[in-house]
């Protein structure tokens, strides 16, 4: 799990897992269509990636497909990310 | 029961003809019920179905994202919520008492809820994304005797159950290993012996049945009592207005936490021994469609929201499925915009059916109904046996003048007409008017009858077709270290129709920042639900305000909504 894939797991599973919810959650876990993280969460979960990664998602892209596993989000934030950043 | 359909019946008659010679009682006769005699939803929606030879017949498609799949026959539902029942009764719950189902879409909710109802008690179903301090709210007012719900939420029963000494009994569905504390108990569905005979409580028309919480502009979340005679709207809406049939495959989006998720989620369908399928997921359009083309859905009530988000996913995928089995399309929560009319009969090959009512209602009250010519954008016209009209705001008289707005309003006395507010007589009495129920929503009525949704008439926030209500979320804003006045107000959303914005005065010592918004924004989202988390936080030096100092939202509501404030004046003297 690289540094921005860790990063959103942490945040998933602080966030957004009940307090005793035993589920675990892989790059893979459908997080939106799993019930996780609903589409009014998602506003929160893109507020926190535009914050760390100083970057803007534009509300087209920001779907529920788009959120729907950890491996996806990294993806979009790797696709908003400046070449000079990517990785970090 | 009768097999024909709306469509037929429409077709020999006119509208206005149905109108005309509406009366309830046809819906009375149709479900076996002689005014005076017993009647309990629980018994009317597994029992009699029973009885009516659709034993075999399957209520409940249900599945989970992860593809968990279960299905019960009206028999199953009918011997589970007896068992549901019994088990209650043994816990000593009586008749009258508030039991809560705190859960998500699993099949004991459904069955729960008739569980709950056969013993005469009264079912409180509430959103289980709520977070602990909404759920508090929700179980003091209503002096909550029990809680049935899941391991992944108890924790939130546990936070708050030292404030709640009257709940008795926390009932854990699926316990797995872990212990239970003190007051709680496990009851797992799949396990428990099936009860073949139970003495249903013979519960009457006006006998409470389900408690549902609902937003206001003022105070906290009001709880709307239905009662068993009901069922006698949502029977005959459901059949007419989603045209439900015999062989359907009836599919509801609707969380039973909330009312559509009752009425038209368990009651309308059921009622009419329709099978019904259920998906416990979150929203995914290609799922979405699978499952409809899988189950052979053809009656889908869904949610302008849903259908907005779909129209983001573009048709390509729609094509992908065979849906050829949808047959008719029906939508509820908010307005529903002519262009996701348009797009459903391109998409869909047929168009969404608005239709119009709220928690105080407890079924359709103003609707396109099947065969009628629809307008797209308007929210049709009154159900026959409903009285509607627009009053004047300032005279409460009906305005007769086509295109002219005013406050929805209707003449009191259908049967599913919630009987009051929990233990708020004047919440209640404010909602008339020159003997007129005012729905709090403005509309037009044109030349022909049908009716224009233009907004709410008051401050609460309708997002994803939910109410909330501003005094809530302001009160939880204050909890926040940092946070010293808030208002909250609706903000235009393109998929939503509105979210939540909060307008925040910081406390000495704190400054506006990224961290701070999101902090907050996830404090309200923890605290009440998601519904009710501000979308956007807006840091302010100060809010506008009366001179007796009270905030007046109305000005920060225009700003969004780009909208003149209009005459101030008699507010600020407020």
């Amino acid at each position: 799990m690289d540094e921005i894939s860790k990063a959103v797991h942490d945040y998933v599973v602080r966030e957004y897992l009940e307090e005793g919810d035993e589920r675990e959650i892989t790059e893979a876990t459908p997080l939106i269509s799993g019930g996780i993280v609903d589409s009014f969460s998602m506003v929160s979960l893109k507020r926190f990636l535009e914050k760390k990664y100083q970057i803007q998602i534009p509300d087209a892209d920001a779907t529920p497909d788009a959120f729907d596993t950890v491996q996806r989000i990294v993806a979009l934030v790797h696709r908003f990310q400046k070449p000079a950043t990517v990785g970090v | 029961m009768s097999s024909t359909t709306y469509c037929e019946e429409l077709s020999a008659k006119s509208y206005e003809e149905l109108a005309a010679n509406f009366d309830w009682s046809m819906a009375e006769r149709e479900l076996g019920y002689q005014p005076g005699d017993p009647i309990n939803i629980g018994w009317m929606c597994s029992d009699r179905i029973c009885g009516l030879g659709m034993a075999d017949k399957v209520a409940l498609y249900w599945e989970d994202f992860q593809g968990n799949q279960q299905q019960f026959t009206f028999d199953a539902a009918r011997v589970l919520s007896n068992a549901v029942a019994q088990f209650l009764c043994g816990l000593g719950i009586a008749p009258g008492e508030r039991v809560c189902l705190f859960m998500d879409r699993v099949p004991e909710l459904y069955i729960g809820l008739l569980g709950i109802l056969k013993t005469g008690a009264v079912a409180q179903p509430l959103f289980s994304a709520f977070g602990d301090e909404s759920l508090l709210v929700r179980l003091k007012n209503a002096d909550t005797s029990a809680i049935i719900t899941q391991k992944k939420h108890v924790h939130k029963v546990r936070k708050i159950r030292e404030q709640l000494p009257n709940l008795r009994h926390i009932i854990v569905v699926d316990p797995g290993e872990s212990p239970l504390l003190p007051r709680e108990v496990a009851f797992r569905m799949e396990q428990v012996p099936r009860v073949e005979d139970f003495i249903v409580y013979p519960t009457t028309a006006e006998s409470p049945s389900l408690l549902h919480y609902t937003s206001g502009t003022t105070g906290q979340p009001k709880g709307a009592q239905h009662v068993h005679y009901s069922i006698v709207s949502q029977y005959l809406t459901a059949k007419w207005v989603l045209d439900l049939q015999p062989d359907d495959i009836y599919w509801c989006n609707a969380d039973p936490g909330w009312v559509t998720g009752t009425s038209y989620g368990i009651i309308g369908p059921w009622s009419n021994g329709t099978t019904q399928v259920v998906l416990d997921s979150g929203f995914n359009a290609k799922r979405w469609y699978e499952f409809m083309a899988r189950r052979r859905v053809t009656v889908w009530y869904s949610a302008p929201t849903a259908i907005r988000l779909l129209m983001k996913e573009g048709t390509e995928v729609v094509r992908e499925h065979d849906l050829s089995s949808l047959r008719h399309l029906a939508s509820v929560g908010e307005p529903l915009n002519a262009e996701a009319v348009i797009w459903s009969e391109h998409a869909f090959g047929k168009p969404f059916h608005d239709t119009f009512w709220q928690t105080e209602t407890g079924c359709i009250v103003i609707t396109n109904f099947p065969g009628m010519p629809i307008k797209p954008g308007s929210m049709g016209k009154p159900f026959p046996g409903i009285t509607a009209t627009v009053l004047n705001t300032r005279t409460y008289e009906p305005i007769t003048e086509p295109g002219l707005a005013g406050l929805i309003a209707l003449r009191p006395g259908w049967p599913s007409q919630i009987r009051g507010y929990w233990s708020n007589e004047a919440g209640f009495k404010a909602k008339f008017k020159n003997g007129w129920y005012l729905c709090g929503d403005r509309a037009s009525i044109d030349h022909d009858g049908y009716y224009w949704f233009m907004g709410r008439d008051d401050d609460v926030i309708n997002t994803g077709g939910h109410l909330v209500g501003p005094f809530e979320i302001e009160s939880a804003l204050l909890e926040h270290p940092a946070v010293f006045e808030s208002a909250a107000v609706a903000k235009p959303d393109p998929v939503n129709m509105e979210v939540v914005k909060a307008f925040v005065t910081l406390k000495r010592g704190y400054s506006p920042n990224d961290d701070l918004e999101l902090e907050i924004m996830n404090h309200i989202r923890k605290r009440l639900s998601p519904l009710a988390m501000p979308q956007e936080i807006e840091f302010v030096d100060s809010l506008p305000k009366t001179r007796s100092g009270k905030i007046v939202r109305r000005i920060l509501r225009c700003k969004e909504f780009n909208e003149p404030v209009g005459d101030l004046s008699t507010i600020m003297d407020d």
